[in-house]
């Protein structure tokens, strides 16, 4: 699977990463190169195979809907790179 | 009393020195201390250790055990991955996106080990979260062997692998999403052991690949492993994944007869790129199982060349939706821009390193529009060809004996200009993870270099007193995983001593 950096571009922006040209081009040519090691999978026959998301069989693990003591504001914030007034402060979302 | 230095104790003999008064838990962490200080700036094995904390809690474990208190691990000193969370302590995951990230609260797997008396040593280096299987990839600089400083520990849990066979910890905390336990054990010469999915808590790990992670044990030998295991496994409320199916007490296996016991020798992982001298040590300890009792059944497990390409596929997918949460707004490094799309951009840009930006767009690939069918949902149908391979496979057999990495540690730098090469490391781990099942990585041998090859046991879901039990009678009747380093044994101790007192 040969891929184009256009492709690799816009798999960049699905991922919110801000890569440069350099990185993109690194990028096409590795990620083709494990893409083509990774099609060994495309030739096995699985189409009366189910999924495997996951191991367990556990579905629906249920709790009683009662509130416990949670982490105070202070700690909650502590990590925040900006906040304010109790809340993280983050660069304006909607334009004026 | 034992004239050995403390530091080459393992866990259930330091705890029997404890209990006996033969000296103080502030001794062995004063000991410990002085070790680290000596002989981790050559390896790089902890991203932190903080000496007051660590001594604080000793004495305060002294004065536990001197009023009676007789908890399990009770001033037992632990170093732990850096990608399990520590409340007050730095956590980091390896990775520049998470420098100065204060935990406000502890991993259940850690919790539990601190709750039974242990105290955390320190933070072990690792590649960034989790990614990689040579520590190269730690944001923080690689970690080295300490058979030899120019070869890496193998990874993602190196620190702890390295610290544990310099004799920096007497047992270690790794996790394992394809390996990252059994292959960095493997390549340092101590036992690694990665436990069922589901049978420890993953509450305060990290999340690299949520269906596949799990945290393990890295001690000096099986007994020790057994002992960590048996505090650290059940459930957790704050896990779903973590289930509630009874802990059996895995030291009631240990000693217990192999014979009988049916050892399955899987030919597909005795060919190709595997290091002679490697597929020699394996068959020689399979042999003494054999000789202890064991049958020998050769047995085919075809689905083995899927077992990577499936691997990278599930892991990089479940990787790129866990590691959308690092978008420098709650917690983190953040690169600020003037909107709030390039603030997350930028900061994810330039706070991931290559290899988990390399994972995060193969992942997203994999589950983009158009691909989902054709990389995600074959993987995960594969996925299932591999699990009833191997269900097949414990029709026949109690146990599946194979290596745990096809060559011994390798170069720092030989592999990381080629992400295939490395990600072929884990070419005999990964399929353990997909299955779900559990498995041990021993020390078996040498090679030429003087390089430890490591023997794996893999175990069906929930098998883990069959591998501990096996792994137990391989370490009575062998010595390998008594060899230490250079750097941890007296004579070296007593060279450097010499060379240190010279005017």
């Amino acid at each position: 699977m040969k891929l184009t950096p256009e492709v690799v571009r816009h798999v960049a922006e699905l991922a919110r990463l801000e890569l440069s040209e350099a990185e993109i081009h690194r990028y096409t040519e590795q990620l083709s190169a494990i893409l083509d090691y990774a099609a060994r999978i495309q030739a096995v026959d699985t189409s009366q195979v189910p999924p495997t998301p996951y191991v367990l069989s556990r579905v629906n693990v249920l709790r009683d809907d009662a509130s416990e003591p949670s982490l105070p504001v202070d700690e909650a914030l502590a990590n925040a790179p900006d906040r304010e007034d109790g809340f993280f402060r983050v660069p304006a979302i909607f334009e004026e | 009393m034992d004239p050995r230095p403390l530091h080459q104790w393992t866990v259930h003999q330091l705890l029997e020195g404890l209990g006996q008064g033969a000296f103080s838990a502030q001794e062995l962490a004063q000991h410990l201390l002085e070790r680290i200080q000596a002989v981790d700036p050559q390896l790089h094995a902890y991203l932190r250790v903080e000496p007051e904390r660590v001594l604080a809690q000793a004495r305060q474990a002294d004065r536990r055990r001197r009023s009676g208190d007789r908890s399990p691990l009770l001033g037992i000193p632990l170093a732990v991955k850096d990608v399990l969370v520590t409340r007050g302590v730095e956590t980091t995951a390896g990775s520049r996106i998470l420098q100065g990230f204060v935990p406000p609260y502890t991993a259940t797997a850690v919790a539990r080990l601190e709750a039974a008396g242990a105290i955390l040593l320190g933070k072990t280096n690792t590649d960034e979260f989790a990614m990689g299987s040579s520590t190269e990839n730690s944001a923080y600089g690689p970690t080295r062997n300490p058979w030899n400083l120019d070869r890496v520990p193998g990874g993602s849990s190196g620190g702890s692998a390295a610290a544990v066979a310099a004799r920096l910890a007497p047992a270690a905390l790794g996790t394992d999403t394809g390996g990252s336990v059994r292959q960095p054990a493997a390549l340092c010469g101590v036992v690694g052991l990665k436990p069922s999915y589901g049978r420890v808590s993953r509450h305060g790990l990290i999340a690299y690949g949520s269906s596949l992670d799990q945290v393990g044990p890295i001690a000096q030998d099986v007994a020790d492993a057994a002992l960590l295991l048996q505090i650290m496994a059940g459930p957790d409320p704050r896990d779903s994944t973590s289930l509630d199916t009874s802990v059996p007490d895995y030291r009631a296996v240990l000693g217990r007869t192999i014979q009988g016991l049916r050892i399955g020798l899987p030919q597909e992982y005795f060919t190709g790129g595997i290091q002679p001298e490697v597929d020699r040590a394996v068959r020689a300890a399979v042999a003494q199982l054999e000789d202890l009792g064991a049958t020998v059944v050769p047995i085919r497990l075809r689905t083995l060349e899927m077992a990577l390409p499936v691997y990278y596929l599930v892991a990089t997918a479940e990787a790129s939706a866990n590691l959308a949460r690092y978008d420098g707004i709650r917690y983190g490094r953040r690169t600020p821009a003037a909107t709030v799309m390039d603030t997350y951009r930028r900061t994810r840009g330039q706070g991931f390193g290559a290899e988990v930006k390399r994972r995060i767009m193969l992942g997203t690939y994999a589950l983009s529009a158009g691909y989902y069918d054709a990389y995600y949902l074959k993987a995960q149908q594969v996925r299932t060809l591999i699990r009833q391979d191997f269900e097949a496979a414990f029709q026949q057999v109690d146990v599946i004996a194979s290596p745990t990495s096809p060559t011994t540690a390798f170069r720092l730098g030989e592999r990381t200009e080629d992400p295939l090469q490395m990600y072929l490391a884990d070419i005999f781990t990964v399929s353990v993870n997909l299955t779900g099942m559990c498995a041990i990585s021993v020390p078996c041998g040498f090679d030429e270099a003087g390089l430890p090859i490591g023997l794996q046991l893999m175990g069906p879901h929930l098998g883990e007193e069959r591998i501990l039990q096996v792994a137990y009678a391989y370490q009575q009747v062998t010595e390998w995983h008594r060899r230490c380093p250079p750097s941890a044994s007296p004579e070296q101790e007593q060279a450097a001593r010499t060379r240190d007192s010279r005017p």
